[in-house]
C-alpha cells in the first residue's frame, strides 16, 4: 500500500484531519454545539459551488464561505438575535439552498461536485498535502496555546464572562477553527461527513476518559486511528475512503461504550 | 463603609412593558455577607445579573465599586457561581480542572499555567475540603461536593466580591448547612463580600448579617432576626432552634 504515492499522500492528509477534526470538535461537543460542524459544512458547499461557477479553486471559496458561516452562527447566537438551534438552521439551510442554486447555474451537478460532497482523498496532491499540513499545524498549535481558556469556557461560560475573560473573541476563534477544519476535511471525508469526524471520536473518548484533558488526547488518538485504519480498509476492500473512515470512528464509539459498560462505570 | 455594589431606582424587563424588577434600591458594603432570597420567579437572578453588569437596567443605575457595572474595569475581582453550574458536555471533568478555570482571568490566557496559579488552585481545593478528590471526575462526587468544587473555582480567582446563585439547588439539607459553614469561614478568614442567592435561605439566615427579600421589588432588607416569623424558611427550622 505504501509503495503508491497516492496512498502515502492520502494517509498524510488523513492523519492531519484525523488529529485536527476531533481536537476542534471537542470544544464544540463540550458546549453542546455538536452540529455546528455540519452547519458550516453546508455553507462550505455553497462555497464549493461558487468556486466552480467562478472558476476559482473550490477549496479557497469553501474556506472563505465556511469562515463567514461559522462567524455568522456565532454572532447570531451570542447577540441573542436567534436561539442557538435557530441560528444554526438559518445558516444551514441558506448555505445548502445557495449551493443548489449556484451548482445549477454553473451546470456542475457532476463528479467534480461529488468529490467535495463525499471526499476524494485519493486525489490529494503534494500541494494539497502541504496546505492541509500547514493549516492543520496552525489549528493544532492554536488549540495548544488556547486550551485553558477554551476549556474554561466549556466548563463555565457565565463565570468566565463575569470575570472578564474575552468570551466573544474566543468564540470567534472556535468558529474560525471549525471552519478551517471543515474546509480541510472536505477532501478527506467530504462535506456530508465532516461533522462525524468532529463528533464521533470525541463521543467515543468521553466514555473511557478520566478527565477533560485525557478526553481531548484520546479523541485525537481515535480520530487519527480512524483515519489510518479506515484508509487501509478502503484500500484493500475497495471501499469509499470517506465513508469507511467514519464507519471506523462509529465502531470506535460502540467499542468504547461497551468497554465502559464492561468496566461498570455506568 | 465603602460600597461594593449599588443599585439605585433599578427597573428591568426582558421585553418592552414587562417588569421583572421595579424600583430596586440596594447598597452592599464591602465585606458584607448578604443573603438575597425570595420566591422562584421573583427576580433574584435578574437582580444579581444586573448587579454584575451582565444585564443593563431599563431604568436606574447599577454600580460596582463606584463604576457602572456593565463597564466595570476590574472584572477579575468578581467571582460568580451561576445557577445550576454544570460542566459542559459528556466529557469527565476533574475537580482540579474546574478550579483551574477560575484562574483564567487573573493568570493569563495563553499557554500552560504558571507555578503560582497552580499553587492557588491547590490552595482553593484544600480550602473547600476536596484535596483528596482533586483528580476525581466531578460526576463521581455528591451534589454538595460538586458545589464545593465550583466555589473553589470562584475562590481561585481571589475575588473581592463573590456571588453565588442558588448554590444549594439539588443538595441535601445537611450539605446546605455544611456549605453555609464553609462560606462563613471564608467570609471571616478572607474578608470577601458574599452575596448568597437562594429561595431556600434557611441554611444561611442564621449566619448572614443581612437578609434581602426580593419579590419584583425589595420587600424586606434587614437582620434576619427582624424577619416576621411566617417568612422564615421552614426547611431549616432546626438550624435556629
Amino acid at each position: 500500500m505504501l509503495e503508491t504515492e497516492f496512498m502515502r499522500l492520502a494517509l498524510g492528509a488523513g492523519a492531519v484531519v484525523g488529529l485536527l477534526a476531533p481536537a476542534v470538535g471537542f470544544f464544540l461537543v463540550q458546549r453542546r454545539q455538536s452540529l455546528v460542524g455540519d452547519g458550516i459544512g453546508h455553507v462550505a458547499f455553497a462555497g464549493v459551488a461558487a468556486g466552480i461557477l467562478l472558476d476559482i479553486a473550490p477549496v479557497v471559496t469553501a474556506l472563505i464561505a465556511a469562515v463567514l458561516g461559522g462567524i455568522a452562527i456565532e454572532v447570531l447566537r451570542s447577540r441573542g438575535r436567534a436561539a442557538a438551534d435557530q441560528a444554526l438552521a438559518l445558516v444551514f439551510y441558506t448555505g445548502i439552498a445557495l449551493g443548489v442554486v449556484l451548482v445549477s447555474v454553473a451546470g456542475a451537478l457532476n463528479v467534480d461536485l461529488f468529490q467535495y460532497l463525499f471526499g476524494s482523498i485519493l486525489t490529494v496532491t503534494r500541494t494539497d498535502l502541504a496546505i492541509i499540513g500547514a493549516l492543520g499545524a496552525v489549528g493544532i498549535a492554536t488549540i495548544g496555546l488556547l486550551y485553558r481558556p477554551l476549556a474554561g469556557i466549556a466548563i463555565d461560560e457565565e463565570g468566565a464572562r463575569v470575570a472578564g475573560v474575552p468570551i466573544g473573541a474566543l468564540n470567534i476563534v472556535t468558529a474560525a477553527l471549525a471552519a478551517v477544519t471543515v474546509a480541510l476535511s472536505m477532501r478527506v471525508v467530504g462535506i456530508l461527513l465532516v461533522a462525524a469526524l468532529m463528533v464521533l471520536p470525541v463521543s467515543a473518548a468521553s466514555r473511557i476518559a478520566w478527565s477533560m484533558r485525557s478526553t481531548l488526547v484520546l479523541s485525537m488518538a481515535i480520530g487519527l486511528g480512524s483515519a489510518l485504519v479506515g484508509l487501509t480498509i478502503s484500500y484493500y476492500a475497495d471501499l469509499p475512503p470517506g465513508g469507511t473512515i467514519v464507519l471506523v470512528a462509529a465502531a470506535a464509539f460502540v467499542a468504547s461504550t461497551l468497554a465502559r459498560l464492561a468496566s461498570g462505570r455506568d | 463603609m465603602p460600597l461594593a455594589a449599588e443599585l439605585a431606582g433599578v427597573s428591568f424587563g426582558y421585553r418592552p412593558g414587562q417588569r421583572v424588577l421595579e424600583d430596586v434600591d440596594l447598597r452592599l458594603g464591602e465585606g458584607e455577607f448578604v443573603a438575597v432570597a425570595g420566591p422562584n420567579g421573583g427576580g433574584k437572578t435578574t437582580l444579581v445579573r444586573i448587579l454584575l453588569g451582565l444585564e443593563r437596567p431599563s431604568e436606574g443605575r447599577a454600580l460596582l465599586y463606584g463604576e457602572p457595572a456593565h463597564r466595570f474595569s476590574r472584572r477579575r475581582t468578581l467571582g460568580y457561581l451561576a445557577q445550576r453550574s454544570v460542566a459542559g458536555g459528556d466529557a469527565p471533568v476533574t475537580v482540579r480542572e474546574i478550579v483551574s478555570a477560575g484562574r483564567l482571568a487573573v493568570g493569563g490566557l495563553i499557554g500552560p499555567m504558571r507555578r503560582r496559579d497552580r499553587e492557588l488552585v491547590a490552595e482553593a481545593v484544600e480550602r473547600v475540603g476536596l484535596a483528596t478528590h482533586a483528580d476525581a471526575p466531578l460526576h463521581t462526587l455528591s451534589g454538595g461536593m460538586q458545589q464545593r468544587a465550583f466555589i473553589a473555582k470562584a475562590l481561585a480567582g481571589e475575588p473581592s466580591l463573590l456571588v453565588l446563585d442558588e448554590p444549594t439547588t439539588g443538595v441535601d439539607a445537611e450539605s446546605q448547612e455544611s456549605l453555609a459553614g464553609l462560606l462563613l469561614r471564608l467570609h471571616s478568614e478572607l474578608g470577601v463580600t458574599i452575596v448568597y442567592v437562594s429561595h431556600e435561605f434557611g441554611a444561611v439566615e442564621h449566619f448572614v448579617q443581612r437578609l434581602v427579600l426580593v419579590r419584583r421589588t425589595i420587600v424586606f432588607d434587614g437582620s434576619p432576626h427582624d424577619l416576621p416569623g411566617v417568612w422564615h424558611d421552614p426547611s431549616h427550622v432546626h438550624a435556629r432552634d
